[in-house]
């Protein structure tokens, strides 16, 4: 990841890869807009069941939840540790965003693999598709961050990123964040407004 | 040719941009000439049913997507930032990447033309046959069963990452390369525009990937956001595809206006009137065109409360358009109007839209569009906002800055021929469609009854497209012709204001041998307050550091259309090396020493 | 007839060389939301006509006032002007809101309310074919609805598939026919005629080929009709071809999806219990007559794409196929 483009001259001030990023997430949240939307348009509309309150089991989620609320704490401390120039806890709280990242992704197998056990696939009915859909899009955002931190993580270990590479890891803390951010809307949406 | 494919260098990809899309611009009017032979008498039977529906979706989809954006983004990519004084985009890797997959999607697209046998297809085609706008239900595998539908939404998917790729880099290009002293309100009009477009891009390209995946999931996993009978509404389609659909026309119209708005001054010699409101209101039009997306739906019953709303927000929509219009006018007048083709073809820009947007507000109302919705009348408006509007405006792009792409001046006398054909072609072609929806003609229909009486009418649409035809052939005799025999262009061949034409044509690698401050908003010409600023030098001082190529882009978009193929042949090993192949692209591409 | 009718068409006639009739004119209504639409129509009409000519002639007289000429001195460089930019913005809305307040009035006119007196009926569309049922008379009919000129309709448009429109232009606006989703639209025909129209939302393969007719007729004709149509079919007499045609309707796969009152209950394609009453076939393609029919039953795929209608197996003989069209014909 070149760093070249942080010592240009930039108009407003703001490294160039950072304002894409911005930009990148406020296409992001149109996308996530739509998903939450299209789950609320269809919420009571499906004509068999299972429905959701049959379904969700909100005390195994909320520690999903509370999980991916840590991974972003971990997230920060990251930061913190490369901007300050701390390698060595960089490392470690890289890996364990990513480890939190990896947990929260195995509660979601565990729940999908309980929905479809009672009887709650992607083609059972409508609250079927668009859960599937919506929370399947953010566990996919949730992948590529893991993915995106190992890759930190690994290049940390090879001693190829370092405190020049500071905003490198602010970023992928942004993406991080945002997932986070996302995940507490549908949590809100879907699981505790029932 | 290894330079052209590992090129990172935005007038080179601005060159790619512009001759694929031009290339599909053909491929899209062949299939309007196949369309307009069809209609040219009642009962036609040239072509059949499915073949004719197959035509008029293609037609559609790729004047869209692979015509009017590209040509729109091979301007952003060769003028903007010269416009604004940068040596590349900010992200020159991205822009390529944005480039190979536009490519590769409309090659996907368009393969479905030929590969109808690969897929047991008793034709020749499998191109996509459920219109540009791809309703649901109708889109489901129920009623679609064949892969035509496939091959739309997975090319539009792609398509949509090359959009979305494009949307960010010139975001952040246009906000932040800027030359020193070029404020925002310093930004050339064009740049501006392009900038709305952006941001329009990527808001709306979200919400019709959202509506696409459901439709794959759909087609390919069985589930069923479209389907009636599981409770769903095939409406969610419609409000997705226009919540996307309108801000698209903004995304089609608004790089055309921006290119008028540079083309007027220059040749008026005056400076855009009221510079601030055009560009103000250009991100008005961008902000409103979020809010009108339910008038395509005026026929569906949405209620009479719903209805009024979507009225008066189209009708206001009208304001700011109008008065881009007004301002247009009052730069003209008083100026010292040079005749080029240029201008030509920017004056023909607003005369047609004129057009195309007081039709526009015939069915903004809408009980008057319950009887213009869905027929030729429809038609007649987008084609005057379309091509009287947008591709008028691309050609005056064309003719304007040529000089500055290629280093040769088009013929001005073929390209008089060129724009008073196409004028009279497009008006033969588009205004009796006007009275052809009238008189009661619905759009989409591959025959008619000699009964309707619109026969005639229809005759005199056919030959007009023919014209057209004859206009972009000499259109092409100019081009070739200019390859050889064209007047090589100075640095400035128009007396411009903007900054593109401080530096010889075509530019050098680095743009700028040294990187210009900007102190006014005209900096190349003289008025009362400045005096014109000093071209850069023919030499650089010192040397400048251009990146090398690279191939990663080009691999990274490679990854795409083996991903598409997996569910089209439902294989799923095809998934698995698609992805591999995107992942090895964009690992090499971020850990590749590259130096913008 | 208004002027500008008038214009339109004689721009019509001059490019056409012909007169019409035109007998699917968003220009000729013949019912009270047809005329509706058309005032409002006109009003935006003359409005936009108005704006064109004025910012067509401003726009040619600036290019011609100050084209080029030799020794021109340079133009002053005006920037802007703001109260002109007010000016040219109140203008257009202006103009707008004299085209809004109509606009919403006709809204909510044409919004389908219905008096209680009006013929309800439910309009299905199908690919590719419309069903017309009328609950109070308790009928059924296909691709020919029939109408009292006395009494204001109320149609209830919903679809069995994907998405049509509903569209008799003459009798006014169209209304989208989607499935889960009932659609109205309510109007009163003033004369008594044979109007047409078509499906206008794009629905597959023969969407061209979905049309259908509207007849309206006096009180006492539609009576007449309407009885004739609760009636059962007429049993062919013995002995006649019509009667070897029920014969071979009934051990065909016909019945599957046709209703033929009191002899088969499919509910697949139109009900045809007095289909040879109707003036057309294959949805206002053909002339109900014999040779029409024998090629329609024969081959329906091919005169309409994508038919469901498809080709019988093992075929039906000729001489099979001349006796479903005699008894056909029969059931008036």
């Amino acid at each position: 990841m070149t760093h070249a483009a942080a010592t240009h001259h930039t108009s407003m001030g703001l490294d160039s890869r950072k304002m894409a990023f911005w930009a990148f997430i406020g296409s992001e949240c149109l996308l996530f807009t739509s998903l939450i939307s299209t789950y609320l348009v269809y919420k009571g509309r499906s004509v068999v069941g299972p429905s959701p309150h049959e379904i969700l089991n909100i005390p195994f989620t909320s520690v999903s939840t509370f999980d991916l609320l840590m991974s972003s704490l971990m997230m920060v401390l990251a930061l913190a540790a490369v901007q300050r120039g701390d390698m060595k806890w960089g490392k470690i709280w890289l890996f364990a965003t990513a480890l939190l990242g990896l947990v929260f992704l195995g509660g979601q197998v565990i729940e999908f693999t309980e929905f479809v056990h009672k009887g709650l696939t992607l083609q059972t009915n409508l609250f079927g598709c668009t859960f599937f859909v919506l929370t399947g899009t953010h566990g996919a955002h949730v992948t590529v961050g893991v993915l995106w931190l190992l890759t930190l993580w690994v290049r940390a270990l090879q001693g190829k990123l370092g405190p020049g590479h500071a905003l490198t890891v602010e970023i992928t803390g942004l993406y991080w964040h945002f997932v986070d951010v996302v995940w507490i809307v549908i949590f809100t949406v879907v699981y505790l407004i029932q | 040719m290894k330079h052209w494919i590992t090129t990172t260098d935005h007038k080179r990809i601005g060159l790619l941009y512009f001759w694929t899309a031009f290339c599909f611009f053909l491929i899209g009017g062949l299939e309007a000439l196949l369309i307009r032979l069809q209609l040219a008498q009642p009962n036609g039977h040239l072509v059949s049913a499915e073949t004719y529906n197959q035509l008029f979706t293609m037609h559609g989809t790729t004047m869209v997507f692979l015509a009017l954006m590209p040509l729109s983004a091979s301007f952003f990519n060769y003028i903007v930032p010269l416009q604004i004084g940068a040596r590349d985009v900010a992200f020159p890797r991205l822009n390529a990447f944005s480039y190979w997959v536009f490519l590769l999607g409309g090659l996907l697209l368009n393969a479905s033309w030929l590969v109808g046998p690969l897929f047991q297809a008793p034709h020749l085609n499998v191109a996509p046959d459920g219109g540009w706008f791809g309703y649901a239900n109708l889109t489901e595998r129920q009623f679609s069963p064949g892969p035509n539908i496939d091959f739309w939404l997975l090319g539009l998917q792609i398509l949509g990452i090359s959009s979305l790729a494009a949307g960010f880099n010139f975001i952040v290009t246009i906000l932040n390369m800027r030359a020193p002293g070029m404020k925002m309100l310093r930004v050339p009009a064009f740049s501006w525009m392009t900038l709305v477009t952006q941001f329009l891009v990527i808001t709306a390209f979200p919400v019709i990937t959202v509506g696409l995946v459901f439709l794959m999931f759909d087609r390919f996993f069985g589930t069923h956001f479209y389907v009636t009978a599981a409770g769903a509404t095939p409406l969610l389609w419609q409000h997705l595809f226009w919540l996307f659909g309108h801000p698209e026309v903004y995304i089609l119209i608004l790089p055309a206006m921006g290119i008028v708005s540079e083309v007027l001054p220059t040749f008026a010699r005056k400076p855009l009137f009221g510079y601030t409101v055009v560009v103000f209101s250009g991100v008005l039009i961008g902000f409103m065109g979020w809010g009108v997306w339910s008038h395509h739906m005026f026929s569906v019953g949405l209620g009479p409360i719903a209805d009024s709303v979507f009225a008066g927000t189209t009708m206001l929509i009208a304001v700011p358009t109008g008065v881009k219009i007004f301002n247009w006018i009052a730069t003209l007048w008083g100026g010292d109007i040079r005749g080029t083709t240029a201008l030509h073809f920017a004056v023909g820009f607003i005369a047609m839209f004129i057009i195309g947007g007081l039709s526009g507000v015939t069915h903004a109302s809408p009980p008057a569009d319950l009887q213009q919705t869905d027929t030729y009348y429809v038609v007649a408006h987008i084609h005057y906002v379309l091509f009287g509007g947008t591709v008028l405006g691309l050609f005056a792009g064309i003719y304007y800055w040529w000089p500055k792409m290629t280093g040769r001046l088009l013929s001005e006398p073929l390209g008089k021929w060129h724009f008073w054909l196409t004028f009279l072609g497009m008006n033969l072609a588009f205004f009796p469609m006007h009275l052809i929806g009238l008189l009661g003609m619905p759009r989409r229909i591959y025959t008619y009854s000699p009964d309707l009486g619109v026969s005639a009418l229809n005759l005199v649409s056919t030959l007009g497209a023919f014209l057209i035809a004859v206009a972009i052939l000499v259109f092409l005799v100019n081009v070739l012709r200019t390859r050889t025999h064209g007047r090589p262009a100075p640095n400035d061949p128009w007396g411009g204001a903007t900054l593109e034409w401080s530096i010889p044509s075509p530019p050098p690698v680095y743009n700028f041998s040294v990187i210009p401050t900007v102190a006014n908003r005209l900096p190349r010409w003289k008025t009362e307050h400045h005096e014109p600023m000093r071209d850069p030098p023919a030499v650089p001082p010192a040397p400048i550091h251009v990146p090398d190529g690279s191939w990663w882009p080009l691999v990274a978009a490679l990854g795409l259309p083996v991903l598409a193929l997996a569910p089209l042949t439902h294989t799923l090993w095809l998934a698995f090396l698609g992805a591999a192949i995107l992942l090895v692209g964009i690992y090499r591409w971020a850990f590749e020493p590259f130096d913008v | 007839m208004p002027r500008y009718r008038l214009c339109l068409l004689t721009v019509a006639l001059a490019v056409s060389g012909c007169g019409g009739p035109f007998p699917q004119s968003t220009l000729e209504p013949r019912s009270d939301f047809g005329w509706a639409i058309d005032h409002l129509f006109t009003d935006i009409f003359w409005w936009a006509a108005g704006v064109f000519l004025v910012v067509e002639t401003l726009l040619v007289v600036t290019l011609i006032r100050f084209r080029h000429r030799e020794g021109r001195p340079a133009p002053r460089p005006t920037h802007g002007h703001t109260v002109m930019e007010i000016a040219w913005t109140l203008a257009p809305a202006v103009i707008l809101v004299f085209v809004a307040v109509p606009t919403v009035r006709t809204i909510f006119a044409t919004a389908g309310e219905a008096p209680a007196d009006a013929l309800k009926v439910d309009v299905i569309g199908h690919q590719w074919w419309w069903e017309f049922q009328y609950p109070e008379l308790g009928l059924v009919t296909a691709n020919e609805l029939h109408l009292p000129l006395g009494r204001p309709v109320q149609l209830s448009i919903t679809s069995a598939d994907v998405i049509h429109s509903f569209w008799a232009p003459t009798l006014g606006g169209k209304r989208d026919a989607i499935p889960g989703r009932v659609n109205r639209i309510a109007f009163r025909a003033d004369s008594v005629g044979d109007y047409s129209g078509q499906c206008a939302e794009f629905c597959g393969a023969s969407h061209a080929n979905m049309r259908l007719r509207v007849v309206v007729d006096s009180d006492s004709g539609f009576g007449r009709w309407a009885t004739v149509q609760l009636a059962g079919p007429a049993a062919p007499a013995p002995g006649t071809l019509a009667e070897r045609g029920k014969a071979v309707f009934a051990r065909s796969a016909c019945l599957g999806c046709h209703t033929i009152q009191g002899v088969s209950p499919g509910i697949i394609g139109p009900n045809l219990t007095h289909v040879g009453g109707r003036t057309t076939i294959a949805s206002g393609l053909f002339p109900n007559d014999s040779a029409h029919l024998a090629s329609w039953i024969a081959d329906a795929p091919s005169l309409k794409p994508g038919s469901l209608m498809t080709r019988m197996q093992p075929p039906l003989t000729d001489a099979d196929i001349a006796a479903l069209v005699a008894y056909l014909a029969s059931l008036r």
